[in-house]
């Protein structure tokens, strides 16, 4: 009998292509996402050095970074978005690599673009040259962000160099309680393990909790798996992601005669841990400790309940602990005692790869319905894909959200990095559905607070960052 | 790709964890800058101050310090996002050699891209270097060697570090990974090949128009 052995081993023994020495191997590149930030460069990069993409067919380029997310935008809208977004379309069109651009009505953030095509499929070994790459593994995918010089040699070669991690399984068993949601879930793992515990590992989410949520949650898992510095995060494929899949544009078709799809099902199904598979690091987290989050630092991981207070510097034993609290703590402009909720807000912005597909606009309306955004707080909703914004179109999410006074925007990150322009002013405090919260991440001197979609709807209509369950029934005083 | 072999100067203390990649480049920056450019705006938040002046206080704006080519820091050092920018901008302002305790993965890949080294050490032995280093106003010379896998420090102290082989091998001899991955295509034709029957639905997409 063969040894047991982790999803992440099977996964990545499918692709080894060769062996270059202890632990290194040359790994076949399934599926490539491109965007604009740095395709265009890495396009000219190639071009440049005389080689052509290997295999356009198996990328995909879409412009998200740079572009605007006003309504009615153009590539004119952002100060880059003609070169980058322009200069993206040019260059994939030139080497054969579909392009979904602004007119494209599959244009979006290239983690929410990918599943939801069928382009990420379990199973498959999946790069960008974006650090949330980690997003795929959700559907059972071996995802990671690569460098823009990997990035090139991608292109050229359709194969990724790289070491063997290490494996670690983060098992979260339980219900979760009301108003939790897999936001509050990952940024309680990182907070509880620390921005740096997986650092050169492999992570599997697995447990009864994760096995509950549906595949948006879990790419919100996977997707902040690099904010405490796992270079992947995944979760084994399950039926709930066959049934995700099934009529996605991309994925193979089911024709008659064809059986490639039940083929597919069949390898697919295959793909899980062994029930004896050895992990270099276990992690077990109760879902009943986990409450709603918000972060308080300028670190994912200095995250509490919004029941919590804000941590004095001297709680702190170690010297470094204490000093990196107070740097943060005059950064967010916080005192450390308070308690988190009832910090005032003037931005609330819902989107991003971590944040902006249905469900999540489904949480996040369901608290905006019937209430009114405060009249001090700039709330924003930046729909993931063009897709995403019109399913939410359709089930009338935009009407809910403009009847409350939020801003209903064209897809894209927007700002989340604020890459194209769309910063939040210095000083600022904005509650962002997001993945970091790193000093000027949302523009210089910007102040960010890391939280779920319903987490931040709540801090719109309150105008301070507030306990989404505490939130006053609709009519009642406040 | 360039080579590295030696290195010999100033090694420059700067003890804050987690410096994260937005820092190093801010994402403003990351649209109009280019290779070499970039360092004009490496550590901003840091180097400058808001009138966009220098921080004095910044340790690589401190005489002694400005020639620094190696840079001794706190742990998880370039986490966050995977902009290589960050190392363009490094080598930009000449340094080669960064040390800490440990780093964001996709910066420790890309460093190797750009020949520069990171060397990981455990956080006493990084204590011990970052008063060697902030000692006589950065007068002191520390030395790598590639080839030995060593670290000279002022004092004369010597330390070995990890690098795998194939690291050394490409900074030695200033290999590049495209050119011989390359070489390697007809075992990558060789596994399409098979893996077209085995997993035909990776090469069979749908389409979406
Ligand atoms: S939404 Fe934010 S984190 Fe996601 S890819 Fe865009 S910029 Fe990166």
């Amino acid at each position: 009998m063969s040894q047991p052995t982790t999803l992440f081993h099977k996964l990545w023994q499918s692709h080894v292509v060769r062996s270059l020495g202890e632990d290194l191997d040359l790994l076949h590149v399934d599926r490539h996402l491109i965007h604009d930030l740095s395709g265009a460069r890495a396009l000219t990069d190639l071009q440049e050095r005389g080689l052509a993409v290997r295999n356009p067919e198996l990328c995909i380029a879409t412009p998200d970074h740079s572009i605007s997310s006003q309504p009615g935008r153009t590539l004119a809208s952002s100060p880059f978005g003609e070169r980058l977004g322009g200069g993206l379309q040019k260059m994939a069109e030139a080497a054969g690599i579909p392009f979904f651009g602004l007119d494209h009505r599959n244009q979006g953030i290239v983690h929410v673009v990918g599943p939801e095509t069928g382009f990420t499929l379990p199973g498959s070994l999946l790069v960008c040259g974006d650090s949330h790459t980690s997003t795929h593994g959700a559907l059972g995918a071996l995802a990671w962000g690569i460098g823009s010089s990997e990035v090139v040699h991608v292109l050229a070669t359709q194969t990724v160099r790289q070491r063997r991690p290490r494996t670690m399984r983060i098992t979260v068993d339980g219900e979760l309680g009301e108003g939790v949601e897999a936001k509050d879930v990952i940024l309680h793992i990182i907070g509880h393990l620390g921005v740096a515990a997986g650092t050169g590992h492999a992570v599997e989410y697995a447990g009864s909790t994760i096995a509950a949520l549906g595949i948006e949650a879990r790419m919100t898992i996977c997707n902040l798996s690099i904010e405490f510095g796992a270079r992947m995060g995944m979760i084994a494929p399950d039926e709930t992601t066959f049934a995700y899949l099934q009529d996605r544009p991309l994925v193979p078709r089911n024709m008659p005669g064809d059986p490639t799809w039940d083929r597919a099902l069949a390898y697919w199904r295959g793909l899980r841990s062994d029930d004896d598979a050895v992990f270099d690091r276990e992690v077990s987290i109760d879902a009943a400790d986990i409450a709603p989050q918000v972060t308080w630092g300028t670190s994912p991981g200095q995250t509490l309940a919004v029941t919590g207070s804000i941590p004095r510097p001297d709680s702190f034993v170690e010297a470094e602990e204490r000093n990196n609290t107070e740097v943060a703590l005059e950064y967010m402009g916080l005192s450390g005692g308070q308690p988190i909720a009832g910090t005032k807000v003037d931005r609330v912005f819902i989107g991003s790869c971590t944040n902006s597909r249905l469900s999540d606009l489904r949480r996040a309306a369901a608290v905006a319905q019937g209430r009114t955004v405060a009249s001090h707080v700039t709330a924003w909703v930046v729909p993931g894909s063009v897709p995403v914004k019109e399913a939410a179109e359709n089930e009338g999410l935009d009407q809910i959200f403009l009847a409350a006074g939020f801003e209903w925007r064209e897809p894209g990150c927007a700002q989340c990095v604020a890459t194209n322009g769309e910063t939040v002013a210095p000083g600022e405090r904005c509650v962002s559905t997001s993945n970091r919260n790193f000093v000027g991440r949302q523009g210089p001197k910007a102040r960010t607070h890391l939280a779920g979609p319903a987490m931040a709807a709540a801090a719109a209509i309150a105008g301070e960052i507030t306990d989404v369950r505490q939130l006053a029934a609709v009519g009642e005083e406040s | 790709m360039e080579k590295l072999q030696q290195l010999q100067g100033v090694a420059a203390p700067l003890p804050r964890a987690n410096i994260d990649t937005d820092i190093i480049t801010p994402a403003k920056r990351l649209l109009d800058a280019n290779r070499e450019t970039m360092h004009q705006h490496t550590f901003e938040p840091l180097r400058f101050l808001a009138d966009g002046s220098e921080n004095p206080e910044f340790i690589l704006n401190k005489p002694g310090y400005r020639d620094a080519v190696i840079l001794i820091t706190g742990r998880n050092f370039g986490c966050g996002s995977s902009r290589e920018t960050a190392v363009w901008g490094l080598r930009g302002l000449g340094i080669r050699c960064v040390i800490a305790e440990s780093f964001g993965d996709i910066f420790f890949n890309n460093c190797f891209q750009n020949s520069v080294l990171p060397i990981r050490l455990p956080g006493e032995t990084i204590a011990e270097l970052l008063t060697e280093a902030g000692d006589d106003q950065g007068n002191m010379q520390f030395q790598v060697d590639v080839a030995a896998r060593t670290l000279t420090t002022p004092s004369g102290r010597s330390i070995t570090f990890d690098l795998t082989p194939d690291r050394q091998t490409a900074l030695l001899e200033g290999l590049d990974e495209v050119g011989q991955t390359m070489k390697e295509d007809a075992a990558t034709a060789a596994f399409q090949l098979e893996d077209r029957v085995a997993r035909p639905w990776i090469y069979n997409l749908g389409s979406v128009d």
